[in-house]
């Protein structure tokens, strides 16, 4: 494992994790990893199906309950059982592979619907920022449609409308973009590359290499449940030097080749 | 005709690519078309013989005069409607409506995180879904007034309970099942979003398991029409009788059939519009979860 080389912007980091360990039963999905991210900055995790990304992003809002280790989100000790997971969870926004929009309530009412029952905002309150947050991504015009009726794309471009409109301090995004198809993703990874460049403090397990060179400011690659490689995108994906790192993107970068 | 790929490279040769032979294969004696008329000629035709025999084997004056007395059907009116109809009606709507409540606790209970809360409505329903209604009637009129002399309710409540003590069994499991079928990902969802896992339940959860199972629970609603019968077990005042009392007790007064089918037409009146807005729902939300994954 190579030495965290980070931007200057340090002080102590947003997110702390150390030492986590998860096993579903007999198997190890994480093995001791290793993790902070700070204020503002942007982290792709990147690595084979199966390599435990997901479960890593996971247990950061507690959604898996790490086996071992601790979580630190902006002081929050998230394994601290007396901690009052609810209220915590609100300042972690998270994007789901499969949106999870609430298949029942309208576009308007899954952005309201936690701001309102949960952070006991009034409907005025919260459908302002609903309204300004859907602008955001693009879809004012859907505010009252339901999801259904929407493309795989605006689905997930609503979700995470419905994710910033809990006004959170960091986004987890899990495989965000690996539902769609493929004409739709530009257009969600456009609104996350936004949400980069306004300073969001972001977690991204993705598969999508190119949004991860342009945007990340570190890239950590996993395999096999631990953290082989991080660093700077233009190292770990430019000029990897773990030799699983490499395989890794030989096959990703150039899928046709075989070999 | 499979040709070879590569063989088959038009220009090559010159000559153009043969088309399907249709020589080739076999004339068939009949045609498509003929065979299916014949297969329903003969459906059609089997039909017809069995009404026939049907009609001539009966006794037609018998049968009128037990079952199709205009006379006897006539003097029903209106209290078959007025009382037995809005009886069965009503005892039908309280049972089911305790029964529903019942049933969401049970279903809750089984999905509980809590082990004896699981065994407890797991026991509860496989104890109600296995015995027969009529039993249920049966103890909860007779035997418990017997086993606790105290133990004095009036019918409508015994009925209501003895109904709503079957249906919950059955929609219980049938919740548990729409409950289970809403994707785990939107109470991730709700989570994520700071919602506890009862805000979830009850906000996200629920509403859309609703929507599932609205279909089969329009379904258990005719079931408990149809047991609401059992009723007339317990006895009643006049103006208690529901259908099937109303009928027993036409039957007797008058030593004819007619009653039944009177009463039959009340109970189809209840439940075919029961099962045509089960099809509407079913229509509407059957697939409509299309677009929660």
């Amino acid at each position: 494992m190579t030495e965290t080389t980070t931007a200057p912007d340090s002080g102590t980091p947003l997110i702390a994790i150390r030492n986590l360990k998860k096993s579903f039963g007999s198997n190890q999905v994480l093995t001791d990893i290793n993790l902070d991210v700070r204020k503002g900055e942007v982290v792709c995790v990147i690595g084979p199906s199966g390599s435990g990304k997901s479960t890593m992003l996971r247990c950061i809002n507690v959604l898996e309950t790490p086996s071992g280790g601790s979580i630190v989100v902006d002081g929050m000790d998230m394994t601290d059982l007396d901690l009052d997971i609810d209220a915590a969870r609100t300042r972690i926004g998270m994007v789901f592979q499969s949106f999870n929009l609430f298949g029942h309530l309208t576009v308007r009412e899954n952005l309201t619907v936690a701001q309102i029952k949960v952070l006991g905002r009034s409907k005025e309150e919260a459908n302002h920022t609903a309204e300004a947050n859907l602008d955001k991504v693009g879809l004012s015009e859907k505010i009252d449609a339901k999801p259904g009726s929407l493309s795989g794309g605006q689905q997930q471009r609503v979700a995470i409308a419905r994710a910033l409109s809990m006004d959170p301090d960091v986004m987890l995004f899990d495989e965000p973009t690996s539902a769609l198809d493929p004409e739709t993703v530009g257009d969600v990874l456009q609104v996350m590359r936004s949400l980069a460049e306004a300073g969001m403090t972001m977690v991204v397990v993705t598969h999508e290499m190119e949004f991860a060179r342009q945007v990340a400011d570190r890239v950590v690659f996993m395999d096999g449940g631990v953290v082989v490689e991080e660093g700077p995108a233009k190292d770990v994906i430019g000029n990897p030097k773990e030799e699983r790192t490499q395989n890794f993107l030989a096959r990703v970068l150039h899928p046709g080749q075989l070999g | 005709m499979s040709t070879p790929r590569t063989t088959n490279d038009g220009g090559e040769t010159g000559r153009p690519p043969t088309a399907p032979q249709a020589v080739a294969t076999p004339k068939a004696k009949m045609s498509r078309r003929q065979k299916a008329k014949i297969s329903r000629g003969i459906q059609y035709g089997l039909l017809i013989v069995i009404a026939v025999v049907v009609a001539l084997m009966a006794d037609w004056p018998t049968l009128i005069g037990t079952f199709g007395r205009v006379d006897i059907a006539a003097a029903m009116f209106p209290e078959v409607v007025t009382q037995a109809l809005k009886n069965t009606v009503v005892f039908t709507l309280l049972g089911f409506a305790l029964g529903l409540a019942i049933a969401i606790v049970l279903a809750l209970m089984r999905l509980s995180s809590v082990g004896v809360y699981r065994w407890l409505a797991f026991v509860y329903i496989e104890f109600f879904r296995g015995l027969p209604a009529l039993v249920v009637f049966l103890v909860m009129g007779f035997g418990l007034p017997l086993a606790f002399p105290g133990f004095q309710l009036p019918k409508l409540y015994i009925i209501m309970i003895a109904l709503a003590l079957v249906s919950s069994a059955y929609m219980a499991e049938t919740i548990r099942a729409g409950i289970q079928a809403v994707p785990k990902g939107q109470v991730e969802a709700a989570r994520s979003l700071g919602m506890s896992s009862s805000r979830a339940m009850f906000t996200i959860v629920l509403p859309q398991a609703m929507r599932i199972i609205l279909p089969p629970l329009t379904n258990e609603l005719i079931l408990l029409t149809k047991d609401s019968s059992l009723a007339y077990i317990l006895g009643s005042s006049v103006d208690g009788r529901e259908l099937t009392a109303l009928a027993r007790a036409e039957i007797v007064n008058t030593a004819n059939l007619t009653p039944f089918i009177v009463v039959a037409l009340c109970y189809l009146i209840i439940t075919i519009p029961l099962s045509y807005l089960s099809r509407v729902l079913e229509r509407k939300y059957g697939s409509a979860e299309a677009g929660v994954k």
